[in-house]
Order: C-alpha cells, then sequence, then structure tokens
C-alpha cells in the first residue's frame, strides 16, 4: 500500500501534489495508480522503436502533463526532456531516457504492491 | 429577480475537455464545490458537449492537445460561431508558445500544466466569468425606464441564466399584449396609457413574484414573462384586466403561452411561439387566453407562402370577382337589389383559398392595397360588360379598407374606374368599415363626405362591431348601414334577443338610410328581420358569392320576370 511517505522517499514532491489534490490523500494516490496504467507510457516506447517522433512528442507531451500535476518528480524530468528534444524532432538516441522512465515507473509500481 | 440572486440559487456549468482521464478527475476535484463539472475525453466530443450546452455554459477549460480533434480547431469553431463565441475558453497548455498562439485565437486566459495552486485556478475562472457576463451586459440597459421591468435584452439573458440554474423546472413562456393599446391612447391621452402601461407591469410583478420568474416589456404594450410551469392563465390574464384604480374602462389582455416550453428552442424562439399563439386571438375578445400549438406554426409557414405568391397571382389573374346578391325584402317577395364584390382566390395548386385566410394577411402587409384596386376594378368592367351586352343596370358595392381611406387619390381613382368603364356613381356603391372612422374619425369623415360630393353612395359596413358613439353616428356622412354579421349571429342564437337589431333599424330609421342585414342563413332569420324592418338582405340563405356568369343568370331571370 502506497503511503505520502514512501512517495516522498522516491522523491514526489508529495506537498505540491497533495495540494493540486486538496489535501486529499485518498485521492492522490488513488490518481498515481491510475497513472501507472496511462497507455502513453507503451506508446511513447512503440513509437520510439518506431522512430515516429511526431507519435512519440504527443506521446510525451501527455505524460508530462499528468506527472507534472501529480509531482511525480523522477518520471517527470526524463519525460520532461524528452519532451523538449522531441518537440524540435532532434534526432538522438532516447534509449537512455526511455530506459530511465520505465525504471523510475517499476520502482514506483512496486512500492504499491 | 436580481441577478446577483442567480448566482446564489446555483451552481454554473464548465466544460473540462482534456483527454487524460487524471487531468480531468483533479480539475473536477478543485471545481466541483463551486461549478457543475462537465466532462469530454477529445475534441470532436467536447464540440458537441458545447453546442448541447451553449444555453448554460459559463466557461470551457480547453487541453489544446486532444485526440479526433484538437483543442485549437476547437477554439477555432467557439470563437468564430455567433452562437457559442460568448462562452469564454481557458486554455490547458504546458507550452509557452501555445500560450500565446491560444490567446490570440480567442482564448480569454490559459492554465499552465503542471496546474498552479487550486485557489488560483479558481481566481482565474471566477474572473473570466464574470469579464464574459459583464460583457455581455454591458452594452445594454437592464430596466425600461416607463415600467422599471426589465429590457428585452436582459430579459433574454436572464431567462438564459434560469434554465442554467434550474435545468428540470418545467417553464413557460408568455406574452401579454394589450388589445388595441392605440385606441386606449387615442381615448385617453398618453400619459393615461402610460399609466396603465405601469399598472400592468406592477400586476405582473405581483403575479409572477417568484424568484425564478423573469418579465420584460417588450415593446409599447407587449409584456414578456418567463416562469416556472403553471395552468391558471385565464385568473392570471382577468387579473392583469381588472386593474382598478380610476381606469374609466377595463382594458382587455391576450395572452400566448407556450406551456412547457423545449428549451432547445433558442430563447427568442420560444418567445416566437407564445407570440404568435396572442396573436392567433388578436381580434377575438372573449378569449384571454390563447395556447402555442404546432398547427400554428405550419399556419404562419402557410401565411409566408402565401404573401411571397401574391404579385405572382395578381399577375396571373389568380383573383377572381364574386358577386354576392343582396335582395330587396320590402315588398311581397324578395327582388334582386344590387351586389357586393367579393375576392376569390383560385391557385393553381391549392385550389380555392379562403378570403378568410388570406385578406387579414395582405391587409398586414399593405398588399390589400393592390388587391383592392384589382377587385374595383374587376367589378367595373363587369358591370359595364352587362351594361353593355345585356343592357341591365346593377348596382354593385365594393370594399374599401382603412388603409385606403388615408390615400390623397382615392376620389381620383375611384372617378377613373367609373370613367374608364363608362359606369355611373350610381353603379359602383363603397361599403366602408365601421371601425375605418373610429380610428380617425374627422380625416376619414372628410374623406367620406369628398366621396358624397362626388355622387359615391356610401354603405357604413360592419356596424356595431366599432365602437361609434351615438353622437358620432348622427353626424356621418352615410347612405345606408350595413349589420355586422354577429349580430344576427348573437340575435338568433339561443336566447332569440333580437332587441339590439331593432334597435339599429331606429337609428337607421332616424337618419333616414335603409339598413343592410348581412350574414343571412335561415328563414327564421329572414322572416325575422322583415317584420323588424330591415330592408335588404344579404347571405347564404338567398345566394353565396356566386362567380360572375352565375350571377348574371340571376339578373336574367330577373329581367324576364319584370
Amino acid at each position: 500500500m502506497l503511503t505520502i511517505d514512501a512517495l516522498q522517499a522516491f522523491g514526489a514532491d508529495t506537498a505540491d501534489g497533495l495540494n493540486r489534490c486538496m489535501g486529499n490523500a485518498d485521492f492522490y494516490i488513488r490518481l498515481i495508480g491510475k497513472a501507472m496504467d496511462d497507455k502513453n507510457f507503451a506508446a511513447l516506447e512503440t513509437a520510439l522503436n518506431a522512430k515516429d517522433l511526431d507519435a512519440a512528442f504527443e506521446a510525451a507531451h501527455s505524460l508530462k502533463g499528468v506527472l507534472g500535476n501529480l509531482a511525480l518528480t523522477p518520471i517527470y524530468k526524463p519525460v520532461f526532456e524528452m519532451t523538449e528534444l522531441l518537440r524540435a524532432r532532434t534526432d538522438t538516441d532516447y534509449g537512455p531516457m526511455l530506459s530511465e522512465v520505465l525504471t523510475k515507473k517499476a520502482e514506483l509500481k512496486a512500492l504499491m504492491d | 429577480m436580481k441577478f446577483s440572486d442567480v448566482y446564489t440559487e446555483g451552481k454554473r456549468h464548465i466544460l473540462v475537455a482534456d483527454d487524460e482521464f487524471i487531468n480531468r478527475e483533479l480539475l473536477e476535484n478543485i471545481l466541483s464545490d463551486e461549478y457543475d463539472v462537465l466532462k469530454a475525453e477529445d475534441g470532436e466530443m467536447a464540440l458537441e458537449m458545447i453546442r448541447h450546452n451553449r444555453n448554460t455554459l459559463s466557461l470551457i477549460l480547453l487541453d489544446l492537445i486532444m485526440p479526433k480533434m484538437n483543442g485549437m480547431d476547437v477554439l477555432k469553431v467557439v470563437s468564430e460561431d455567433p452562437d457559442l463565441k460568448g462562452i469564454p475558453v481557458i486554455v490547458l497548455t504546458s507550452d509557452q508558445d501555445s500560450e500565446v498562439m491560444s490567446l490570440k485565437k480567442g482564448a480569454v486566459d490559459f492554465i499552465p500544466k503542471p496546474y498552479p495552486q487550486p485557489d488560483v485556478i479558481k481566481a482565474r475562472i471566477s474572473r473570466s466569468i464574470e469579464l464574459a457576463e459583464g460583457r455581455q451586459i454591458i452594452s445594454a440597459t437592464e430596466r425600461d425606464e416607463l415600467t422599471g421591468l426589465y429590457t428585452i435584452e436582459y430579459f433574454y439573458r436572464y431567462s438564459n441564466q434560469v434554465d442554467k440554474f434550474f435545468p428540470a423546472e418545467a417553464m413557460d413562456a408568455l406574452c401579454f399584449d394589450v388589445n388595441h393599446f392605440h385606441v386606449l391612447n387615442e381615448r385617453f391621452g398618453m400619459e393615461k396609457g402610460d399609466e396603465i402601461l405601469k399598472l400592468i407591469a406592477r400586476r405582473l410583478e405581483s403575479i409572477f413574484g417568484d424568484p425564478r420568474c423573469i418579465i420584460c416589456r417588450k415593446t409599447a404594450d407587449t409584456f414578456l414573462v418567463y416562469c416556472p410551469h403553471r395552468d391558471d392563465y385565464k385568473k392570471v390574464a382577468e387579473e392583469v384586466c381588472d386593474l382598478g384604480g380610476d381606469i374609466e374602462t377595463a382594458i382587455k389582455i391576450r395572452v400566448g403561452v407556450y406551456s412547457c416550453c423545449d428549451k432547445k428552442l433558442d430563447i427568442h424562439a420560444r418567445f416566437d411561439r407564445a407570440k404568435i399563439a396572442a396573436d392567433k386571438i388578436r381580434n377575438n375578445y372573449s378569449v384571454l387566453v390563447s395556447d402555442f400549438d404546432e398547427k400554428l406554426i405550419d399556419a404562419e409557414l402557410f401565411a409566408e407562402q402565401l404573401v411571397e405568391e401574391f404579385p405572382k397571382a395578381l399577375a396571373g389573374k389568380q383573383f377572381q370577382v364574386y358577386f354576392q346578391p343582396k335582395f330587396d325584402i320590402r315588398g311581397d317577395k324578395p327582388v334582386l337589389s344590387s351586389a357586393e364584390a367579393l375576392v376569390r382566390w383560385c391557385h393553381p395548386k391549392l385550389g380555392m383559398i379562403s378570403p378568410g385566410a388570406f385578406i387579414p394577411l395582405f391587409e398586414e402587409d399593405g398588399l390589400i392595397v393592390q388587391l383592392d384596386e384589382y377587385v374595383w376594378r374587376g367589378a367595373a368592367e363587369q358591370i359595364a360588360e352587362w351594361k353593355k351586352r345585356l343592357g341591365i343596370s346593377v348596382p354593385v358595392s365594393i370594399n374599401l379598407s382603412r388603409a385606403e381611406m388615408y390615400d390623397p387619390k382615392l376620389v381620383e381613382t375611384m372617378e377613373q374606374i367609373t370613367g374608364d368603364n363608362g359606369i355611373t356613381t350610381k353603379d359602383l356603391l363603397l361599403e366602408i368599415t365601421e371601425s375605418a372612422y373610429v380610428s380617425d374619425s374627422a380625416q376619414i369623415v372628410e374623406r367620406v363626405k369628398t366621396l358624397r360630393e362626388h355622387g359615391f353612395f356610401i354603405e357604413m359596413d360592419d356596424f356595431g362591431s366599432g365602437y361609434s358613439s351615438l353622437n358620432m353616428i348622427s353626424e356621418l356622412p352615410i347612405d345606408a348601414l350595413k349589420l355586422d354579421m354577429m349580430f344576427i349571429r348573437n340575435a338568433f342564437n339561443k336566447l332569440k334577443d333580437t332587441r339590439m337589431i331593432s334597435i339599429v333599424i331606429d337609428i337607421a330609421d332616424y337618419l333616414g338610410v335603409p339598413v343592410i342585414a348581412e350574414g343571412v342563413e335561415t328563414e327564421e332569420q329572414y322572416l325575422a328581420l322583415k317584420k323588424l324592418g330591415c330592408a335588404i338582405i344579404q347571405g347564404y340563405y338567398f345566394s353565396k358569392p356566386l362567380p360572375a356568369a352565375d350571377f348574371e343568370k340571376l339578373l336574367l331571370d330577373k329581367k324576364s320576370s319584370e
């Protein structure tokens, strides 16, 4: 069961996230659970593998908004970087950034079980 | 109802359009205390919801990047559609470039992602709504100077607000009209007229005191009310009519009711319907309340069609002059004495259209002037033709409307018509409706005098339907009184009370003119009128209006029996 303390230890800016949830911790944690199932994680991976930078940008952009709102800083940061690069359709190796995203996501997911 | 009351009565509606579930949930959680939040998952859905809720949406929160239709395209549609552009749009975005772009495209503000403090979001939203609502009403004046009721612009706005806050309430759209208000103004003066309007306003305010009722004065003597459904409008109308105080005469109100109106219809359209219902009973003083019926819309469309086709029908001679015989009943046997020229419309597709269906329309549109002249000429040509071919002279009366009595060239036109056809003023009689005399008697009386000086014979038509005073009648330049059909109908209804007819015949005797009764349908009516001393009779009992060829047969019969 995920707690605010565990989230904080993970690196989330829980004060910020809770604030957006009007101080409702249950609501906050429930939304984080939902974010783990966000289909844009998979969409981002697929698009990058296919070198489809347009689709990758859309997925990254959407994730950025959600992760930012939930203040999940460790995942938000690499997604933010990717989004800016993808916005310019920069041809670079996104592999390390993507793997950081997926690692941090898995880490958070583990805290929930 | 004050605007501020509306604020406190219910919640405004906000649409959140964002494809991310979490973003929608966060905003709903922040806003749901103060607003009713609607949610859309993509651009197409957002636009559909905006259109559907256009009368009740206070604000749109719009994500720019969404599937199916992106936010910028939604914004473009909203800002270019006159029905939608009054709804403020706040853009949700994480890109600074888009912020400026969306403001340029018509967004009123933006909220960045990640979202700022909830208080900041709420403050931006409420400020945008206030600005938008202020902007929409700032151009209008809120109150009618005379009555203190809302003006029409505010009325529609507040009616929409009521819908917004009481969406489940069944509402009625009402239109109150004062019958012949201009007559009241003329009889009692403008000042008294204004006083009457103020009294009506106060009475409406007391009847419709519920804060959900909105009242306005639309034009001179038309009041609109938007209120929760009720079914006692007959009583309401009676209360409005009975103003009490020192109003010397009871005013006559008519109420058009569009009850439990369809809220999907634009607010203007709802009151158009109430007005249509009110106009249906415009000349029927015995009925105060008229309910809107879908059939009335069909009738309106039909009316429009007739007015549209008029020029073609006139040019194509679709209008025909019919002749209804008049019989002199003073002797032992009724004798054909004259006829009234009446118009019939033989429409190529619709067949025979009743004059009752088009004459009132053409009177309203002013087309009646053209139609009447057509009938006058048609009648004159026919009179001349019978004279020439059969050697028979039969006087035919034609109808003059109130509008034509004001035409300075009227006498000239009449003389031209008789002159062109080689007939005399004894062949073409003029029927002028009583109500024409009342509305502006001095001018009309002068015109009638001139016509008589030129030799025309004047029949006062529909006598008893207007409001002639006995004093005025004695001075009127007329040659015959034509009894209003209603007299005949009322006299021979269940009560069999013919006293009014005897009074009118006495008046005619005093003036030294004959009485013509029209609308005589039964033998009983004929015999009673004969006994009372009525001189001439017209009506279905003797004959309906006939085409020229059929009327000619009557003329020939009469000639051969002489």
